[in-house]
This record gives structure tokens, sequence and C-alpha cells, in this order.
């Protein structure tokens, strides 16, 4: 905060003002901190990484006339009718009822625009997101909420989630106050109520009944669709493995600093590995299977730029995801609300109460009223701007490594700025030669 | 994650197809497990013979004509040695435990996967329905088998990491789950002097279960333990040559099928490994209850 | 004059020589045929999934995996056990399965009819959402957890843990139960909890009394958080 105080005061690092006030919550309410977002405090992360962009030895692409290419093929390993995507950067599950209807059509309309797909969340299909969205990838959780055969069939993909960044190994959560009738009778749930949700697969634990459950999906559906598995970053070395032994076509890794719309902050804070942590070790699972590019491989978690594109896709992602960035896009967060976030407690840039159901933006609301504040047409405008955005970065980096398609990026046209981020990315410290922790 | 099958012959016309049958059991399970396996086999008179005991061994790193011809001079008895790369099997007219310790001084860097009276374990890196008919597992004989087809979690994808993990005298152990608080487990074991071959959280079941019986607790009991001490997910097929048990944690959530007729008792993961097996149109087909310890003895 | 009569074909299709991939696309496909028999299963996963028109499916024999799963319209019948997940998510229709089920049998199922004859494993009915389930043996533990809608009928008895985190299933049960999970409670059984039951009974061909059971349903008291029923988490 930036209220001057008494210079003699002395803050504890053990102890500061935001962890006393969470003890003083803690203690009148009796329940943990829910909340939305994804993990908040400093992590290493793609801004410490650095390209090695053309010189001497390396020749760069001139823009525009010299082609970057940027289209990206999902999901060909088995299904008769792969994803073919004009950028590599989707758009991550998001659930209608964590999201607005205005909210879901928003982030089908800015998407389609740009030829790449969205995906549903732990509520189900809306008609709305598969009017909007030309590529849907149709998400099977834990909860089953709103899970049918016929909205399989409309999907283009289907992602089988076993966790997200923000909360690997908890499920979704979806509080009283946004269950509004319609989310209630997607979910089969009473109105109202806080929903309680499962953290695992009612039918299945374990990859090898995953193989089996992943032929049942493929079979319900003539094995037309690729199928997707997702993870929360943790053990992902062995998840990735495991992932394709049990049959993905497509692994999605979403690392710590992944967004949810509600769950407790300690789940967020300190469950999971940075997103920079997960890539090389997903890659390696990859190429150790030699499956690298033969089933791809989706990252999010933090992608925020088109410098954070290339950099994932240089560590050997073949695509990422956006979530909490394409919220903001849309208008999260937003300076014009500054009125309404203040008379919520809080300011732009530092709402994350997407659980209250709120939001002035009208995003991550049910209310009626709110959502008004949300055109999805406009919104939808604002995310394709803002795709098209992260694409032209991401080839102007590309091209200024010499690469003429992004996925021609390598983690050897990257260096660290720390030994964290050399460490876990896998590159050596600028100026070195030098990767800790390779032996 | 994996799967698992065991099959404990009562009826001792059906001894000459253990092997066989077995086999069927172990290619049902091939979805479950690509990466390894391992077979273990009761009886056998080719691997096992009568009045001879048998050690199976990994990394030999010595043909195994070579290496029984060493251990035959240092103990001064005749040790047979069969090639089922990349495991060895050795059988003399001696005591288990002897011969297995005597290996060290011929070949230092090979691993006891199985030692005993009656058991002959091999294990492979492979597709485990090739392995099988590598092995000559379908001419096996005897009265009791046990497999596992591996799809490897945590640790990596080696011989040794397969199942059954066998760490005490004609014992034998195969896990289908994922135990989750092994660590502490297997270090309190190391502090106890015992030695680990794998990262595997198999292993460390095996080994708990292993010093238990070498205390003369019954197999009942130590299984009892087991489910106290160790957190996570399993089923558990555990069997020596006195008993054959199958154990599910109290979550239950991996799968478990047993069948049993007057002639043979079965356990798999999932019942078409069963599907095949002499009178199984008629016998009692059941899932354990978790937390239970379902025992056969011998008869 | 005898008025004419329409017999309907048995198509017949042994699964060791036909795929499963191959009966799932006759199954699926518009000349499906109406009345279908499956032999020699053999605990094969996945088999009659994913079916959407009103046909008539037996399969002489044990089924592994999902059977029935996501079923629309069809009746299937299985004249022997089923392994996990029989009629998981079901739609609508019907399945009944003559021996015992395994685990999650008619899970996250929105509609139609499951019955198993025989018993059923552990969390039979897992996150119902709106199937009706019958069961002429004995459930496993965690059944009906998460339950949301719909109604399971046991005439055995149930294991621990039963009812869970229910929402607003309903829950019938002849026998003893071994536990009751969270927020689960018995419940008074009124004349249309009676005519729902003895409903369900005729639907699956189960001979009983109604009044011989009771009804167990949600307490509702983990509907909004409270702190004092923190220990129910």
């Amino acid at each position: 905060m930036t209220t001057a105080h008494d210079p003699t005061l002395r803050e504890s690092a053990t102890f500061p003002r935001s962890v006393i006030a969470e003890i003083q919550r803690a203690a009148e309410t009796g329940i943990y901190d829910i909340r939305g977002w994804g993990a908040k405090r400093p992590l290493p992360h793609f801004d410490d990484l650095l390209f090695l962009g053309a010189s001497m030895s390396r020749y760069p692409l001139e823009g525009y006339r010299e082609r970057c290419d940027t289209d990206v093929v999902l999901g060909d390993r088995h299904a008769k009718f792969p994803l073919h995507l004009d950028i590599p950067i989707t758009i991550a599950g998001m659930s209608f009822g964590a999201l607005s209807g205005q909210a879901k059509e928003a982030l089908g309309r800015g998407a389609s625009e740009v030829g790449t797909s969205t995906t549903t969340g732990d509520g189900g299909m809306t008609p709305e997101e598969r009017g909007q969205s030309k590529h849907l990838v149709y998400q099977y959780l834990p909860s089953r909420y709103g899970m049918n055969p016929d909205d399989l069939r409309k999907a283009d993909a289907i992602e089988v989630v076993l966790g997200q960044g923000a909360k690997p190994g908890g499920g979704g959560m979806l509080l009283g106050q946004k269950i509004t009738e319609r989310v209630a009778k997607m979910r089969t749930l009473p109105q109202g109520v806080d929903q309680r949700s499962a953290c695992r697969h009612p039918d299945w634990t374990g990859p090898d009944d995953l193989a089996i459950k992943i032929t049942e999906l493929r079979e319900i559906t003539d094995w037309e669709k690729p199928v997707y598995v997702k993870v929360g970053a943790t053990r992902t070395y062995y998840d990735v493995k495991l992932a394709v032994k049990a049959g993905a076509d497509v692994v999605v890794v979403d690392g710590m600093q992944g967004g949810t719309a509600a769950t407790q902050d300690v789940f967020i804070e300190h469950v999971g590995i940075p997103t920079l942590a997960a890539i090389p070790q997903a890659v390696q699972a990859l190429q150790e299977m030699g499956m690298h590019r033969k089933v791809q491989l989706i990252v999010s978690g933090g992608i925020r730029s088109g410098a954070d594109v290339a950099k994932a896709m240089a560590l050997g992602a073949d695509a990422v995801a956006i979530g909490t960035a394409a919220l903001i896009a849309l208008g999260d967060n937003s300076p014009r609300f500054a009125e309404q976030y203040a008379a919520l407690g809080s300011a732009p840039g530092f709402y994350d109460d997407f659980q209250d159901g709120r939001d002035p933006a009208g995003i991550t609301t049910q209310d009626p009223e709110l959502a008004r504040n949300l055109d999805p047409v406009a919104a939808g405008r604002r995310l394709a701007n803002y795709l098209r955005v992260l694409t032209m970065e991401a080839q102007t980096l590309a091209r200024a490594c010499g690469k003429s398609h992004l996925r021609n990026l390598e983690p050897e046209d990257l260096v660290a700025l720390t030994v964290e981020a050399a460490a876990m990315a896998r590159v050596p410290l600028a100026g070195t030669t030098w990767i800790p922790g390779q032996f | 994650m994996c799967g698992i099958v065991g099959l404990h012959l009562r009826d001792e016309t059906l001894y000459p197809r253990l092997g066989a049958l077995l086999t069927g059991m172990l290619d049902q399970m091939c979805d479950r497990g690509p990466d390894s396996a391992g077979m273990a086999v009761y009886g056998d008179p080719n691997w096992s013979p009568p009045g001879e005991s048998t050690v199976s061994l990994l990394d030999a790193g010595v043909p195994a004509g070579e290496l029984a011809a060493g251990l035959g001079d240092l103990l001064g008895v005749t040790v047979t040695g069969i090639d089922l790369a990349p495991t060895t099997v050795l059988h003399a007219p001696i005591d288990a435990a002897e011969l297995a310790a005597a290996v060290p001084a011929v070949a230092p860097a090979a691993r006891v996967i199985g030692f005993g009276a009656d058991l002959t374990v091999v294990k492979g890196i492979g597709d485990p329905t090739e392995l099988a008919h590598r092995f000559g597992l379908p001419r096996a004989q005897g009265w009791q088998g046990v497999a596992h087809t591996r799809m490897a979690t945590e640790s990596a994808v080696t011989a040794a990491g397969s199942h059954p993990f066998s760490v005490g005298p004609d014992q034998c152990l195969v896990h289908n789950g994922s135990f989750s608080n092994h660590k502490s487990v297997q270090h309190e074991l190391q502090r106890a002097g015992v030695v680990f071959d794998s990262d595997n959280d198999t292993e460390v079941g095996a080994r708990f279960i292993a010093a238990l019986l070498a205390q003369g607790i019954d197999l009942e009991k130590a299984l009892r333990l087991l489910m106290e001490r160790f957190d996570g997910f399993y089923t558990l097929l555990v069997a020596n040559s006195e008993s054959f048990a199958v154990l599910r944690d109290p979550i239950a959530c991996k799968p478990a099928v047993v069948a049993e007729t007057d002639r043979w008792v079965a356990m798999a993961s999932e019942y078409r490994a069963l599907a095949d097996l002499p009178g199984v149109a008629d016998a009692h087909i059941f899932e354990p209850e978790p937390e239970e310890v379902y025992l056969w003895h011998r008869q | 004059m005898a008025p004419a009569v329409t017999t309907v074909e048995t198509t017949r299709l042994d699964l060791t020589q036909t795929s499963v991939r191959e009966v799932n696309t006759l199954l699926h496909s518009a000349d499906a045929p109406r009345r279908v028999v499956l032999t020699e299963p053999r605990g094969a996963h996945a088999l009659a999934c994913g079916l959407t028109e009103d046909i008539d499916v037996t399969i002489e024999g044990h089924v592994g995996y999902y059977c029935a799963g996501m079923n629309q319209n069809a009746s299937v019948t299985v004249r022997g056990n089923a392994g996990v997940g029989v009629a998981e998510n079901m739609m609508s229709g019907t399945v009944r399965v003559t021996g015992d089920a395994s685990q999650s049998a008619g899970a996250t199922a929105h509609g139609g009819l499951l019955v198993i004859e025989g018993n059923a494993a552990a969390r039979c009915g897992i996150s119902m959402k709106g199937v009706d389930i019958v069961v002429g043996g004995d459930i496993g533990h965690m059944s009906a957890f998460m339950g949301q809608a719909g109604r399971l009928v046991v005439l055995g008895d149930a294991g621990e843990a039963l009812g869970d985190s229910l929402y607003e299933a309903r829950i019938y049960v002849r026998g003893t139960v071994a536990s009751l999970g969270a927020d689960c409670i018995a419940k008074p059984m009124r004349e249309e909890h009676l005519a729902e039951l003895a409903e369900l009974l005729a639907a699956a061909g189960m001979d009983a009394d109604p009044a011989d059971f009771t009804h167990y349903g949600s307490a509702r008291s983990l509907y909004n958080f409270h702190v004092d029923n923190v220990s129910a988490y």
C-alpha cells in the first residue's frame, strides 16, 4: 500500500499486515478465504527469460513480406477430425456459472474471429458458446455437471480434466450466490446452494482406468474428436507420460499461476509448481516417448503477452491457453469500474472476488443487471484485438530469431536472468553456459 | 498403474496348465500396463525342481551357464542356470538364502528378484505378452502364479521396477494403485537396515510385509498392519508358499475381481482376464470389500 | 382374416468375430437393427455405449467397464455381470443387469432406469443427476455420494457412508445401512414416497412392499457453509 507511515515503525516480514489481516479474518469468520484469480505471489516466470535475437550468426526475417506462420494442428494422433487453428493461442476452460452468459458469448466471438478455440468449463456447454465458437473444446470433469452425449457430439474436441493449476487435487467450487436458476438447471443443483464438487472422477481413478474411459468417450463419438487430458502442474514429467500412455491426443498443463473463479487462497498459493518449471518436464516426457509434436502440448498459467507465447513455444509447447488474460481483455478489472470496485472494498487491478458474483464488469457474475455491463459484441472484438496483438508480438520475436514459423522456436533461442529461472526452464544463465541442476 | 492377475490352483490336474492359463490372463492386462511385466510361478519342475531351491536375478552380467558353474564350484553342489533374458534363473539342491548369498561372489552386480523353495520370478521390459512367450510361460507348470503388467507411475520403466516384488522366501507382492506415504515407511525400514532396489512405492510395501513375516507374524496380520501404516490407493495381491491373499484400501477405487471354483481361485484387475479360466461360467465371482483381508490357504 | 403380424428380426453378433468398434458402429448407425443380441462379450469394455435410438440390445455374458455408457432411449440387458460404470451418464432408456454390477453403477446419470438384479459394488449412483436405480441385492460403500437428483432403491443392505454429501436424490433401503454419510438422514415416509417407491419397484419388476423400506435424504445442512458444520468436511 502506498500510504506513508512513521519510518520508525517496523513491519515483520513473517507477519506483514496482509498476513495479520488474514489471521484476523479467519478468527472472525471461522472459514478459509475463498477467492478467484491464480497465484498472486511473485514466482519465476517468463519475464526471467530473454530471447537471443539475430546477430552475426543468425539472420532475422523481414516483417510482413517474409512469412512467420502461426497455425497449429491439435489432436491428429487418433481423431478423424483434428483441430486446425490459425493461431497457437486458445481460450482455456472457464464455466458458464463462473462467468456470465455474455462473457461466454464474448469469448466465443473473439476466438472465432481469429480462428482459435474456446473451452467449456465446469458447468456444461451453453448454446451461446456453441453458437459463437468456431472450435469448441468440451470439458469432461469430475463433477460431470451438464455432461450429455448430444453436447459431446457437438463438440470439436473433448478435454478430460484431472485438475487445474490453481488447485491441483481440488474440485470445482461455485458458491450459492452464483447458482441462479439457469446455472442450477444446467448443473442439476438446487438454486442458491453452495456447490460441493468432487475432486476425483466418479468412475475412474488412475491412468490405467483413464485409458478405458478415453476409449469409451471415443466409442460414443465414433473416434471423431481429439481427446485432451488436462492436469494442474505438479509431478508433470510423470503425469504427461501417463497421459500419453492412457491415450491422450493432446496434453494440457496448467501451471500454478493459472486462474480460478473460486478456490481457497491456501490452495491457490501453496499447491502446484510454476508454469516455467512444468514446461521442460512435459517436453522431456514427450521427447523420451518419441511423442513430442505427435501428442501436442498446450501450456497455460500466466500467459500475458506475445513474449510469453513465444517463450512457451520455444520451450516446446505446441500452443498456449489463456484464461485470466482473456477476461482482462474482455474488461475485467477495468478502470471504468473504479467506483464500483471501491464500493466493494477493492480497486481496478486488485479485484479477485469472483466467488461473490458481484463483478461490476459483468464477467464473473450471474446477476443480470451487472452482466448487462458487458456487451458481448464489443467485448468479443476486444478479445480478438488482444489475440491479434499476442500473435503479432510472438511473430515479431520469432522473426527476430530467424523463424518462419512459431513452432520453429527452440530452447536454444532463450537465456535466463536468474538462477531459479535457468534451473526451472533448463536454459543457460545469460552470458554463461550454465544450466543449474543439469547433470 | 497396472494390471494384476493371480491364480491359485486347488486341483492338481490343472498344474500342467498353470503357465498357459496365467499367460492368457496376463495378455488381457496388456492395455493396463504396456511398459513391462513380471511373472511368478510356484512349483515349475524345470525352474524350481522339487528338492532344489531357486534364485531369480536381474543384471547378472555373466551368462547363466558360467554363473551356475562358478556358483557350483563355490558351493560344492550342482547349480543349474537358465537364461530368460534379462532374468537369470538358478536352481540348486541347497537352501535358497544360501544360494542367493553366494551370488555376489560370482556376479557382483546381480540383483536378486526372487528366491525360495518353489518360486521363480521372471521380469522384463516390453510388451507383456511377448515377454511371457519369450520366457516360456505358456509351458510352465505349478500350483500358483502371479503376474503383473506395468504402466510406470512415478518411477522409471526398468525391469527391476516391475512387480511382483519378491523380497522374502517364496513371497510375492503385486500392487495396483499408488501409495501416498511410502517414502516415510521406506526411510524407517532403511534406518532398520533394509536395502531397497528401486524407488518404487510397491517395493516399500513388499519389504514392509517381508520384515513382518520374518519376525514370525502371519500374513493376515501383516496385511492388517500394512493397512494401518500405509496411506493411498491400493489393490494388493500377496502370495507365499502357504497362502494367496487379496487386500483393498478403505476407499477402494482401484479395481479387483475374484473368481472362485472348487478347482481354483483367481484374482484380476478386470473380469476379462478371468473370462477364459476353465469353469468360470459357474464360478463364484465377487469384488473384495475394502479393508478386508481375503486369504486362501494351500490345501 | 387374421391381422398382419410384424416380427422384429434379431441380429446376432459374436464378439469373438466382431470387434467392439464394429458393433458400436452398427448400433450407432441409422440402419441399426431394432433388436440385437451380442454373444461372447467376455468382459469387453464400452459395449453398446452412446446409443441414441429406441433399440433393444441383449448381451449374453459378463461385460467390462462402461456398458451402455451415456445411453439414450435404448433398452440394454446384460445377462451376466457388469464392470465399472454400467449405464454411466445415461440420459434415458433402460439398462438391466441380471447379475452383479461393479463400482460406480449409474454414475452421474441424468435419466432412464437402471436395474441391477444382483448386488452393486461401491459408489452405486455416485453423483446421480436424475436417474432411477433399483438394486435387487446389496450396494457397496459411498453409494449415492453427492447424489443430486433421482431415486435409488435398494432391496438389500447398503454399505458405509450412504448418501454422503447428498443433495436432492432420494434413497430407499429395505435392508440395513452400515452407516450414513455426511448430511444424509432417515426421513419420514409419506404417501408420495410410498407411491413413488411402488412405481419404481413395479417398473423394475421387483416384488417388495414399500412399507418395508426406509427413506433417506439430505439434511440440507451443508447447503451453505456454517462454521459449526466444519467437522463434516
